[in-house]
């Protein structure tokens, strides 16, 4: 299969605002998970101009490869300035992919409280689930090849981009 | 030391044990620290627990007694939801022949994945580590005169929490450094992280006799000492560790070398006070500043905690 074509993040981003819009509240809690999840949440929050600040998730110590991948050397601390208890949520990630990191991540929500409901925006759904995870808002659905890794960077001036690596 | 490579590192470079802060590579220190970080994070929520060594079965060895140390560590493993089984190897046992490598390989046939352990001996964690399987990891929670690393580590996030740059600060470490573990670890770690004074305070008696080796500047006046210092590290005179007068008593001792008002006025105003604890009020430090606002003794022991955390997860998951 030839390397695919990579759309631009930034359009992305406003198809995934456009879909988020009619669905949030003066309540909702979105949460980012490192890095590219986060940058996209902090996006997302002034694009839908909400009031509660967004949170961010590091899933380091709830990942299923602890045992063969060990703990990376910069885990940052995760931060959720708001009561999860009885709040609707929506998680927000750049690349959906497995699955597995979703499931870390609401492990990881229910050890703040127990949440009205959990959602999912994902900038790019790449198919390959190993678990039964779907995400509610996608910025495009990709078929990528499984030797390659894709995943968001952002520029000096703040703009993203979606970059295409080869596995090593 | 008795190794070309250092034994506490595996051959990728990763941390294997933590027996020592010597001869960590500066970029270990870091991770270590902030990855504690985020465990400080862990130990402020509702849920104060992670999975991440779930099942994981650590063993407290201590063979010298400890409350604090031992329970901290127990605190930490369980945070990280591991098991923990505590074994205080009293004089009774051993008086019984059993030797320190037979009461670890009978523990490591239990399926041990973490040994903690305190010894009076100097050395005995490295000897441990040495003779366990590949898959098991050792933490030195104190060795004699020779190595305290947890606790030298959690007095750096300390300062590193409070005064941010390493490579900005003079600090002074006071009193019985002659007998201190703690005090050895911090100095290790200090000159790592590029601290670019260090100083240690005492009477001559209490200081060993080449210690300006290591890089430090030796005084025996405190108040010329203390001048102008960002950080105090107040140390415990070690009366359990003491064969022989070193101090002509503790009250004299506090005259000269107790940490006073006064004496911590001479530092920047902003200076902050550390002790290892469990502090002697009135010999080593007056109550007025060890519960006064330049005190960080507190937070130490909330940041010994994530820590702990920090090193356990670090080497079970190399």
């Amino acid at each position: 299969m030839t390397k695919p074509v990579l759309p631009d993040a930034e359009h992305l981003l406003a198809t995934l605002t456009a879909q988020m819009r009619p669905h949030v509240t003066a309540q909702t809690g979105l949460i980012g998970i490192v890095t590219g999840g986060a940058w996209l949440a902090a996006r997302l929050h002034r694009n839908l101009e909400l009031k509660v600040p967004p949170g961010s998730l590091d899933v380091s110590f709830y990942r299923d490869d602890f045992q063969h991948k060990g703990l990376k050397h910069q885990v940052a601390p995760s931060a959720i300035p708001f009561e999860v208890e009885g709040r609707d949520l929506i998680l927000v990630d750049d690349v959906l992919y497995t699955g597995r990191t979703i499931r870390a991540a609401m492990n990881e929500l229910f050890d703040y409280g127990r949440p009205a409901s959990i959602r999912l925006a994902a900038l790019v759904d790449r198919g390959g689930r190993e678990l039964p995870i779907a995400a509610q808002f996608i910025g495009a659905a990709l078929e990528v090849p499984a030797k390659y890794n894709i995943h968001l960077e952002q520029d000096e001036q703040g703009n993203l981009h979606l970059v295409l690596h080869p596995k090593n | 030391m008795f190794l070309n490579q250092n034994p506490q590192l595996n051959k990728n470079g990763e941390l294997h044990h933590l027996l020592s802060t010597e001869g960590l590579p500066a970029e270990i220190l870091h991770q270590i620290l902030d990855t504690s970080q985020s465990f400080v994070g862990v130990t402020q929520r509702e849920v104060k627990k992670v999975p991440l060594l779930r099942g994981k079965a650590i063993f407290n060895l201590f063979f010298e007694p400890s409350t604090r140390t031992r329970t901290t560590f127990e605190i930490a493993a369980k945070r990280l939801s591991a098991d923990v089984i505590n074994l205080a190897v009293d004089v009774s046992s051993q008086s019984k022949g059993e030797t320190v490598l037979d009461t670890v390989a009978n523990l490591a046939a239990m399926q041990a994945d973490m040994f903690i352990v305190r010894h009076s001996q100097s050395g005995a964690p490295h000897l441990i580590a040495r003779h366990v399987g590949e898959d098991i990891h050792v933490i030195n929670a104190g060795d004699g005169r020779h190595a305290h690393p947890t606790q030298g580590l959690l007095d750096m996030f300390t300062i590193r929490h409070f005064k941010k740059d390493f490579r900005n600060l003079r600090v002074a470490i006071v009193g019985d450094v002659l007998h201190s573990r703690v005090a050895r670890s911090q100095i290790h770690a200090l000159t790592t992280l590029g601290v670019p004074e260090l100083r240690v305070i005492g009477p001559k008696t209490l200081l060993p006799s080449k210690v300006d080796h290591l890089g430090v500047h030796v005084y025996h006046d405190m108040a010329k000492g203390l001048k102008d210092v960002d950080v105090v590290m107040m140390l415990r005179l070690q009366n359990e560790r003491m064969q022989g007068l070193f101090v002509p008593s503790p009250q004299e001792f506090f005259k000269s070398y107790g940490l006073t008002a006064d004496k911590l006025a001479l530092a920047k105003p902003d200076a902050i006070v550390l002790h290892p604890g469990p502090m002697n009020r009135g010999v080593e430090i007056d109550s007025d500043v060890a519960d006064g606002s330049q005190s960080v003794i507190l937070p130490q022991v909330t940041f010994g905690i994530a820590i702990r955390m920090a090193v356990m997860s670090i080497l079970a998951g190399n």
